[in-house]
């Protein structure tokens, strides 16, 4: 039997008549860092939120332990969303609580853990990610945006999930500041040993976070492989989308 | 054909608003009673609303107290029965200007607020963030405003009513030479708990309509800063006409013979 922690089997999803997921398959081995590549609106998006059930799909399965989570819903969706952290795009902080209780959110309505408990798991998750304990009591409002993402991925971090998501981590920071976080990322999930998704466009980001790139292109896989085979995977699609080409079978509708 | 195809359509999308709104009051209401219950949330949501609504909402009782003793008193005045001053005045705050004015105020207020906060938190991803958390974003978020709104809203009607009246009593007594001690024994030999309970039981509903329809309207907001603003614009419109209309039909039940 293959050991996949998390399995897409032809999963659609349609806006009115927007088509987004049109039978989307794709299998996420145990312990490994898969990364989805694909332009935008192509939907990664909609695959992350159909996972997390925050997007319900019209057809198809998808399975986290060999569960289908497509029809679970209360107590059942939240043991599993229990083990899932997640880095959003924006980051995502509730501006209303202060830094340490954004990152220990999790533990203190999750888990029930003691507030003055929190804040300490939280200090310490805040070190992991490069952050000192004086940004604890910071508003969100007040932290730049690399600081943000650090927040967020401690936020990810900080229940120790089995399986972690990535939204777009690297989008919106200087190169720098993108390859600190690439390098947390690496770091983190490996002393985890969590199962990870991520989609993004940034190239750079792909092939350091990855294992595993599929590229999605209107709505299905069109590839799939070894990071290390990328440059190789004799696929238009994938070349032009890698090589950043105008010229090539995805088309950007463009009126002049 | 033309000119049914698009009356259908606004017929369709005005039902499928309806049903929504119905499926977020009726889930806004079984997870009242559902745990876990966020006190905290609720007691935080109990100073915003009710704290600091206190001086809009008595300030609009005050004036309006005042301004109604005088229209009273020169409309009666025409036909010699100023005496009823102090008695219209008490009916008329505490049965429909207290709630209703203190519910329109707060529907601007807080209505505004909620759906501006809850909007926002929707087009920045927030209100998911919270379902990764295993985090139910309607007891989290929705249910605390609900049950704070209910408490805040017929304690700041109580106020007003006993602010409105004031208002009257300083204008009848200040400026239209009544006697006071007449004034305030005329006031509380007229007015019966009934007048002050059926006011207080509108409040309790004004309260459910001002936080749901916050709720509601930010909870579905989309399309960025704008569709924040298109929220909170029909926060505001929805909880005041919702208010004026139950109103009526509140009023029609409680005082019809």
């Amino acid at each position: 039997m293959n050991d996949y922690k998390i399995e897409l089997s032809g999963v659609s999803k349609s806006f009115g008549d927007k088509h987004v997921l049109q039978g989307l398959t794709l299998n996420i081995p145990t312990g490994s860092s898969v990364v989805v590549i694909g332009g935008s609106g192509t939907g990664k998006s909609v695959m992350l939120k159909s996972i997390l059930g925050i997007v319900k799909p019209d057809a198809g399965s998808i399975r986290i332990d060999r569960q289908d989570v497509t029809k679970l819903s209360g107590k059942d969706r939240s043991k599993v969303l229990s083990k899932i952290g997640m880095l959003f795009q924006g980051a995502a902080l509730f501006d209303s609580l202060p830094v340490w209780q954004n990152v220990s959110f999790g533990l203190i309505q999750g888990q029930g853990v003691k507030r003055k408990e929190a804040r300490e798991v939280a200090i310490e998750m805040l070190a992991k990610v490069g952050l000192g304990k004086d940004v604890a009591s910071l508003s969100p409002a007040e932290l730049s945006g690399g600081m943000q993402k650090r927040v967020g991925l401690a936020r990810a971090i900080a229940t120790h999930p089995e399986i972690i998501f990535f939204d777009e981590p690297t989008t919106g920071l200087d190169p720098i500041m993108a390859d600190v976080i690439n390098d947390l990322i690496v770091e983190r999930v490996q002393e985890l040993g969590a199962t990870t998704l991520s989609i993004t466009h940034d190239m750079a980001s792909a092939r350091k976070i990855a294992d595993y790139i599929a590229m999605i292109y209107h709505g299905k896989i069109v590839w799939a492989g070894a990071a290390s085979d990328i440059d190789n995977s004799g696929n238009e699609v994938v070349d032009q989308f890698i090589h950043g080409r105008a010229d090539g079978p995805i088309e950007i509708d463009i009126k002049r | 054909m033309n000119i049914l195809q698009p009356i259908g359509r606004t017929a369709l999308v005005v039902c499928a608003l309806a049903g929504r709104l119905a499926n977020f009051a009726a889930s806004a209401l079984i997870n009242t009673v559902q745990p876990p219950f966020y006190w905290r949330a609720v007691l935080q949501q109990l100073l915003r609303m009710g704290y600091y609504s206190l001086p809009v909402v008595g300030l609009t009782a005050l004036f309006t107290g005042g301004v109604l003793a005088l229209q009273i008193y020169i409309g009666s005045s025409r036909f010699n029965a100023e005496n009823f001053v102090a008695n219209i005045v008490a009916l008329g705050i505490t049965r429909e200007l207290g709630p209703v004015l203190a519910g329109l105020m707060v529907a601007g207020r807080v209505s505004a607020s909620i759906a501006a906060e809850i909007g926002t938190m929707r087009v920045t991803e927030q209100i998911d963030a919270l379902t990764t958390l295993s985090t139910n974003p309607v007891k989290y978020l929705i249910v605390p405003r609900v049950v704070a709104a209910i408490i805040c809203l017929p304690l700041l009607v109580a106020v007003a009513d006993i602010i409105g009246i004031l208002g009257g009593f300083l204008v009848a007594t200040q400026s239209l030479d009544f006697n006071p001690s007449v004034y305030i024994r005329s006031t509380i030999d007229f007015i019966e708990v009934g007048d002050v309970t059926s006011g207080l039981i509108k409040a309790a509903v004004f309260g459910f309509i001002i936080a749901l329809m916050g709720c509601f309207n930010g909870y579905y907001s989309e399309g960025g800063a704008q569709g924040v603003g298109r929220a909170t614009t029909n926060a505001v419109v929805s909880a005041s006409i919702f208010i004026l209309a139950s109103n009526y039909f509140m009023t029609t039940i409680f005082f019809s013979e």
